[in-house]
């Protein structure tokens, strides 16, 4: 709507301040003597790398966490939160990343659930009817949550925040879980909201929508304010060396790689999930061929992964040539069968599913290790051998650690998935499944890894990626396929994918309508 | 100020090891506590219980003898508590295993048949122990009944059919009515390897099974597999390790080294199948498998000490009349403080300043 909500600061009182604060964690200082002024009528974005203390400022703002030292000014009068409790009854609401709903319940009842409870149900609902309806959010209150895809999941906890009325709506990384158009549709609540006179902090890494959206932009790192700008007088290069520090590498492929023979076959997969909420996987076919990255976009839980379940063997296929790897029929094979047969897999959880989060690396080498890379011998553990492993990982995708062969837990988000990828690309796999390869990793790490991905398909392995990163996707793929409800589309190029038609696909739209069946691949 | 448990980013190996140290310290404050209650001096009682069964030779040899059984079960135990497999029922398994390695005993008694006999009364008393266990494992993973409580109603059971067949069909003739077997032939028995006491070949077979554990922990992709699908179940799966064949495996070999020290100790020490042959050997070598770390050589080491705990108790109660009940009580707190501590493996305490509270 208006582009001049930010038209002059010193005129209007800011609605909150956070003044120098510092959250300490043992040695660690998440938050150093960081202030912030938000003021109504604006929209002021707060960007960062993960890890730069984004998710602790505002957990601040909210009382769910007590700054070791600095101060909140509500209305210039300082304030101490003792709990979201008590930041909501000053009108501060806050729409978390992760939502906290109730997959069992209905959307009013878990409305419900969130409120103080001082109307009655039936009024509540209506009012939530009213509220939805206002603007433009629409939602059936008597619809149980689990049947709603993610984006109505999240309006779900928007209305929520807004039946509290509230002065300060902060939003945590809204967008990650939307198509771009769902994105679009918040947007214009967004700008809406602003309009009428609220303060929104809008917590995100996507620059080009904070240039788009946002009056002001605070940008963190290592969870230091680095400045405080107008996004819109700034170019998203600006932005992003002031958020990493540096400016971040392009990855390149290698050139005139050679596209051979189909290396992973998936052929009309159809399969229920194991999670009585999970996602069917409906006639999943495709082809990934030796020496090409096949991507496949989606919003999260549309059946991404289940489709790395059934590839990876942690569940079997209906039928044994659902599966084929290197013309081996694999659908009944164990995960440790498939790699005999030359697959490698990277899942989207680094703890826990990865790596056995307290254990050390060399151990966690072992771990997929075990199966075709010489490691045990007659039942023993070739000790040596997997530590030579975690150091030969290390050199080759600069791993940082504390020392030679430390637990995995202690490793940063991007160094352990650099260690993950790069275990599996080590073994010089001839097919390749990952899942959100960099997903929740700092931008140079990130560029490491897709780098080592384009490398590797180069050197002729088939390379599958699931991700809900587009932009990813359009660096690296061949083609690109998208996983709506659990089907698969026809992949199209990538040369030929815009962000628009994969939108389109994501949210259901037929492969018609986005019409570009490609035989061409590699380009 | 406050408390707080902090998370520590690497687990301590320093707190592992001074963690067990820690509990036990905190565990002879509080029994001092309890005897100062009692009226009784707690130096002179401590004194008897810890220190005096280790300047005689003959109550040395008694410690090894206890601590035998204890060891071997713990190791057993130790192999399903790592791969989270919760196995509380070692007693019955233990008793299971005297009972069918005593059954060849018994039909032999009388007849002469050479030394083989106990070899294959070792076997049987194995096979008896594993079976029982194979009970609480298939109902797990097979209808996912909760194996806690399988595996302890069946303590009970076993030791109803022991006492039935003790006596029932197998009783003594001669025993005057006793609920006891005949006494096993020369060719049935365990036999004591050092003159003067009760120490037996059974010691050996235990310190052979330490040695075995260790390598096959720290060294065998088997022992790999137990520990990861312990520490992280979904990693495991991503590695290629089943779950429930794990289940059966540690279930089976548990049960095995229970139902080996069963037939063990009623081929040894005890002589002849009777209720009572275990003063809760089952049960207190959870104890020593948590004191231990789960790790084989920590556990001979907390075998031996629980043993001390079990012979200084006897000695306590003969020249001091304190109540064999506080031997018990003593385990008890024991296990308590040495759960308590290993939380500080994982997490640091700290003191911070509180922080003003104005709601």
């Amino acid at each position: 709507m208006s582009d001049q909500g930010s038209a002059s600061h010193s005129a209007r009182a800011p609605l909150l301040q956070a003044i120098g604060i510092t959250k300490r964690y043992g040695s660690f200082l998440a938050n150093d003597d960081v202030s912030i002024d938000l003021f109504p009528g604006e929209i002021h974005a707060l960007l960062g790398e993960n890890g730069a203390g984004k998710s602790t400022l505002v957990k601040t703002m909210y009382g769910l966490i007590q700054p070791s030292a600095g101060e909140l000014r509500w209305l210039g009068e300082k304030i101490e939160l003792a709990g979201p409790a008590d930041a909501r009854a000053r009108g501060i609401a806050m729409v978390f990343q992760h939502f906290s709903l109730f997959d069992n319940l209905t959307v009013a009842e878990n409305v419900a659930l969130g409120l103080d409870g001082s109307e009655s149900f039936a009024a509540m609902s209506a009012r939530l009817a009213q509220v939805s309806r206002d603007y433009g959010l629409p939602l059936d209150p008597k619809r149980e949550v689990w049947r709603l895809s993610v984006g109505e999941r999240q309006r779900i906890e928007i209305v929520r925040a807004l039946m509290q009325n509230p002065k300060l709506l902060i939003l945590d990384e809204p967008t990650a879980v939307l198509t771009p158009q769902e994105a679009d549709q918040l947007f214009s609540v967004l700008e809406r909201l602003r309009s009428e006179g609220r303060a929104l902090l809008y917590i995100s890494h996507k620059l080009d929508e904070v240039k788009r959206l946002c009056d002001t932009a605070t940008i963190l790192r290592g969870g230091r304010k680095v400045a405080t700008c107008n996004p819109r007088a700034e170019t998203a290069a600006s932005m992003a060396r002031m958020m990493v520090g540096a400016d971040i590498g392009e990855v390149k492929a290698t050139t005139a790689r050679a596209v051979t023979v189909p290396r992973l076959l998936i052929r009309d997969l159809s399969m229920e999930p194991d999670d009585p909420h999970g996602t069917y996987l409906r006639n999943v076919a495709v082809e990934v061929f030796g020496g090409e990255i096949l991507g496949i976009a989606g919003v999260a839980g549309n059946g991404q992964d289940e489709l790395f379940a059934a590839l990876s063997g942690e569940r079997l296929c209906p039928h044994e040539d659902n599966v084929i790897i290197d013309g081996h029929a694999a659908g009944h094979l164990s995960v440790t069968q498939r790699r005999k047969l030359g697959a490698a897999f990277v899942p989207e959880e680094r703890l826990g599913h990865g790596t056995a989060p307290r254990m050390k690396l060399s151990e966690n080498a072992l771990l997929t290790g075990h199966a075709a890379s010489r490691m045990v011998k007659h039942g023993f553990v070739d000790r040596p051998a997997t530590l030579k492993a975690v150091d030969a990982t290390t050199a080759t995708f600069d791993v940082r650690k504390a020392k030679r062969d430390p637990e995995a837990a202690s490793l940063s988000g991007g160094n352990l998935q650099k260690f993950i990828v790069g275990r599996e690309i080590l073994r010089e796999p001839g097919v390749l499944v990952v899942s959100q390869p960099t997903w929740g990793v700092d931008a140079g790490a990130a560029a490491v890894i897709r780098q080592a991905l384009l490398d590797l398909s180069g050197r002729g392995t088939a390379v599958l990626v699931i991700s809900q990163d587009l932009d990813e996707l359009i660096e690296i793929s061949d083609r690109i396929a998208v996983m709506f409800h659990g089907s698969l589309s026809e992949p199209i190029a990538a040369a030929k994918a815009t962000r628009e038609k994969l939108g389109l696909l994501m949210g259901g739209a037929s492969p018609e309508s986005a019409k570009e069946v490609s035989h061409a691949v590699g380009a | 100020m406050q408390l707080v448990l902090e998370k520590r980013a690497e687990r301590s190996t320093f707190i592992a090891l001074a963690s067990p140290l820690l509990a036990i310290v905190l565990t002879l404050v509080t029994i001092s506590i309890l005897l100062l209650a009692l009226g009784k001096n707690p130096l002179a009682a401590l004194y008897v219980y810890f220190i005096e069964p280790l300047t005689d030779p003959y109550t040395l040899m008694e410690i090894a003898v206890k601590a035998s059984p204890l060891v071997m079960i713990a190791i057993g135990l130790s192999l399903c508590y790592l791969a989270n497999v919760w196995n509380i029922g070692a007693e019955g398994q233990f008793i299971m295993g005297a009972v069918t390695g005593s059954y060849l005993a018994v039909v032999t008694n009388g007849s002469d048949v050479g030394h083989w006999l106990v070899i294959v009364m070792l076997i049987m008393g194995a096979l008896g122990g594993a079976l029982w266990a194979l009970i609480p494992a298939i109902c797990r993973v097979r209808f996912g009944a909760n194996e806690i409580l399988t595996s302890l109603m069946l303590v009970y059971v076993a030791d109803l059919i022991m006492d039935y067949l003790v006596r029932g069909p197998w009783r003594d003739p001669k025993g005057m009515n006793f609920p006891t077997t005949a006494s096993f032939d020369p060719s049935a028995t365990v036999p004591v390897i050092l003159d003067g006491g009760r120490l037996h070949a059974g010691v050996i077979v235990t310190l052979a099974v330490v040695v075995i554990a260790a390598v096959m922990l720290g060294r065998t992709i088997k022992g790999f597999e137990i520990r990861v699908v312990g520490a992280a179940p979904r990693a495991a799966r991503f590695a290629g390790f089943k779950s429930d064949r794990l289940v059966i495996f540690t279930f089976l070999i548990s049960g095995a080294l229970a139902g080996l020290a069963g037939i063990i100790e009623v081929a040894g020490p005890v002589g002849v199948l009777q209720p009572g042959i275990s003063p809760g050997y089952g049960f207190t070598a959870i104890i020593v498998a948590f004191l231990g770390r789960l790790n084989p050589l920590g556990i001979l080491i907390a075998g031996l000490f629980l043993a001390l705990t079990f012979i200084g108790g006897e000695g306590a109660q003969i020249s001091m009349k304190i109540p064999l009940d506080l031997t018990k009580v003593f385990q008890g707190v024991l296990l308590f403080y040495v759960l308590a501590c290993d939380s500080l493996i994982l997490y640091r305490i700290r003191l911070i300043g509180s922080q003003p509270k104005t709601a």
